[in-house]
């Protein structure tokens, strides 16, 4: 069962690297969803991984799954609900403003450097008048 | 005294939510934040008291004995760093009193100012790895506010790179928690300490701090992974810009410290190298951006990478003396990068622009705010009198100790070559004459042909600056000039802080509550590094 697991950790680890590798914001957003339960996962199978037992249940000789990974990951889902739900509205925000979702194209912080000649025809045609 | 601890954890707590709730429209919300602020200061100066004096305190939380609970320890490395911190947040408070526009303090920029404080002093306090995930959340969300409230185009655009590499951190973080936590079976700083000296060693433990070194370097603003920093600093309210620059890289490296002398201690020295090529990259890359640079609050922004680096080259030498060399940089950098910043935004109240061609003169306008810029400059640059000439003077001493060559050079050269970009900036801003209407038109000629290009520029003039901007780099500068004068008492302080990080019995012992006598005599616990 813990290797099935396993599996599913890397398949969705692969594929939420590829996402995030894309210059599409809404892409890269799917990705760090994506990585966010897969650290979740993470802790739940290396926390001990004990099927078909509950936490905190059970007699003194039962079988029982840790209760501290599971506490873990479920605090590791809340915040990361916030942060995700945050980051959402941010996306939407960045589109409206910038309509586009190309991060290349968005280089208002970063602007590429235009060479610093002023051309003189356009400092008489324009500003200077 | 272990309520201390939970006090400094709440104040800051208490006081956001107190600032979110205070009355819209008036001066309310920055009272209650400055209010706030100077309580936490005030506890966290009972606090190091009481740790200079007394040792390691730890509390645990909700009464349960220690690996089981949540501890807070505050050794003397915290107890600095966090009244350094919660001192650097009051001046920035007391600037941002005046310096925040109304919109953004009724959208709660001083609640979120205290988040972001909130989340630094839990980071520096918790003696628990997952909580210290929660605690860096917290700042993290605290930050994201920050960084896009009113947001231009600008400042989203650096906001969303921001926010985008620095939730990679967070999961790379989460991801080697639960690998620890699923190897080592504790989550206690202490306990995980003498966990993982018994264990075999077996490569995992390596593979989980590579996870931890990444994830701490993004926040710190490591070498290959600093891309989120020249992108973001610069966009925002220069009041966020001065404390993100004070606090946040600082926390990364902190927490690296901590995990690495704590959990990692052998992996530490197997990564000797590593640390030293990474911190000095950093260096490198921070020095040529802040080199190359015309804008001015980008290359103060570069010039953080700079602090960055020569703290990682301490902490990767990892000596006693190299350690307390590297506390004394942190109170020093955290002390000069805010008042830098706080310059520039006065500067910006006196009518600079944003690039170094656009501003000129200010000696002349304002002799005071040349000399507070003078001091911090030269403090970064480790001129003496300055407490960054300490600093420097501890390192090289460290350095020249261990017999390491790359370390004395690399430092002396990142301060001669600061001198640079620094210098280069004290002429522009303040010796240079203010730039004439015939420059200002070719410049703006310049600008026209952009699309959305900047608005019409007014002259350099004589302003009156508000009072508390003038207390808060004032304050700061002070503090700073003071450091510099007697820089005994703090670097006793930073010694003893190194001691506590080399060998944690005293961390231990506070934790756990017991003397750990199989640990002490384990030579590769007491061991120093290469």
């Amino acid at each position: 069962m813990i290797w099935l697991l396993c599996l599913l950790i890397g398949a969705l680890a692969s594929a939420s690297v590829w996402l995030m590798l894309s210059r599409n914001l809404v892409k890269f957003l799917f990705g760090l969803v994506l990585v966010s339960n897969v650290a979740n996962l993470v802790i739940i199978v290396g926390g001990g991984f004990t099927p078909l037992s509950p936490a905190l249940i059970g007699g003194a000789n039962a079988v029982m799954a840790n209760a501290l990974p599971q506490a873990l990951v479920l605090t590791a889902i809340v915040i990361g609900f916030g942060l995700i739900a945050f980051v959402l509205v941010l996306a939407v925000g960045t589109y409206r403003v910038f309509d586009t979702v190309d991060m290349d194209a968005i280089r208002f912080a970063e602007p590429v450097d235009e060479p610093r000649i002023v051309d003189p025809e356009q400092v008489d045609d324009g500003v200077r008048s | 005294m272990s309520w201390l601890l939970v006090a400094c954890l709440m104040t800051p707590l208490v006081t956001a939510a107190a600032s979110f709730v205070a009355p819209k429209g008036g001066s309310q919300r920055a009272t209650v934040a400055t209010c706030g602020s100077v309580l936490l200061v005030l506890l966290a100066g009972l606090l190091l008291w009481q740790v200079a004096g007394s040792g390691v305190l730890s509390a645990q939380m909700g009464g349960w004995a220690a690996p089981f609970g949540i501890s807070l320890v505050a050794d003397p490395l915290a107890a600095l760093l966090l009244f350094v911190s919660a001192a650097v947040t009051l001046a920035i408070a007391l600037f941002a009193a005046d310096d925040v526009d109304q919109a953004r303090s009724d959208a709660g920029f001083h609640g979120f100012v205290q988040v972001v404080l909130t989340g630094v002093v839990g980071a520096l306090l918790t003696g628990d790895v997952f909580n210290l995930y929660v605690w860096f959340e917290v700042m993290l969300i605290g930050s994201f506010a920050l960084m896009t409230l009113g947001a231009d185009r600008v400042q989203l655009d650096g906001a969303i790179k921001y926010i985008a590499l620095n939730l990679v951190a967070t999961v790379l973080l989460l991801t080697a928690i639960g690998l620890l936590h699923g190897m080592a079976g504790t989550l206690n700083l202490a306990d995980l300490h003498r966990v993982m000296a018994e264990r075999p060693d077996d490569g995992m433990s390596t593979v989980v701090a590579t996870f931890f070194l990444v994830a701490f370097g993004i926040k710190a603003a490591l070498f290959p992974v600093f891309a989120w920093l020249p992108a973001a600093y610069h966009t925002v309210p220069i009041t966020v810009a001065a404390l993100f620059a004070a606090l946040m890289t600082k926390i990364g490296v902190y927490s690296l410290l901590r995990v690495g002398s704590l959990v990692f201690t052998g992996e530490m020295a197997d990564m000797h190298l590593l640390l030293t090529g990474a911190g000095l990259a950093t260096l490198v890359i921070g020095l040529a951006g802040a080199i190359a640079e015309q804008r001015m609050r980008r290359l103060l922004a570069w010039h953080v990478m700079v602090s960055v680096g020569i703290l990682l080259l301490g902490v990767a030498l990892g000596t006693e003396a190299a350690l307390a060399a590297a506390f004394l940089y942190f109170v020093h950098g955290m002390l000069a990068k805010a008042a830098l910043f706080m310059v520039i935004g006065m500067a910006e109240r006196h009518g600079a622009g944003e690039r170094m061609d656009e501003v000129g003169g200010l000696q002349r306008l304002s002799p005071w705010l040349a000399a507070a810029f003078l001091f911090s400059a030269l403090s970064l640059i480790g001129l003496p009198p300055t407490p960054g000439f300490w600093a420097k003077l501890a390192y090289v001493k460290a350095g020249l100790d261990a017999g390491s060559v790359v370390l004395v050079v690399a430092v002396l050269l990142a301060g001669l070559l600061s001198f640079l970009p620094l210098m280069r900036l004290w002429n522009e801003m303040f010796w240079k004459a203010a730039p004439t209407p015939a420059s200002t038109d070719e410049a703006l000629a310049a600008l026209t042909r952009k699309p959305g290009a900047a608005p019409l520029r007014q002259p350099m003039r004589a302003a009156t600056i508000p009072a508390g901007m003038v207390c808060g780099l004032g304050g700061l500068t002070l503090l700073s000039v003071l450091i510099g004068l007697a820089p005994a008492s703090l670097y006793a302080l930073a010694a003893d802080a190194s001691a506590t990080v080399i060998d944690p019995a005293p961390y231990l012992q506070a934790v756990l509550g017991e003397a750990p006598s199989d640990l002490s005599t384990d030579p590769s616990i007491t061991e120093t590094r290469p």
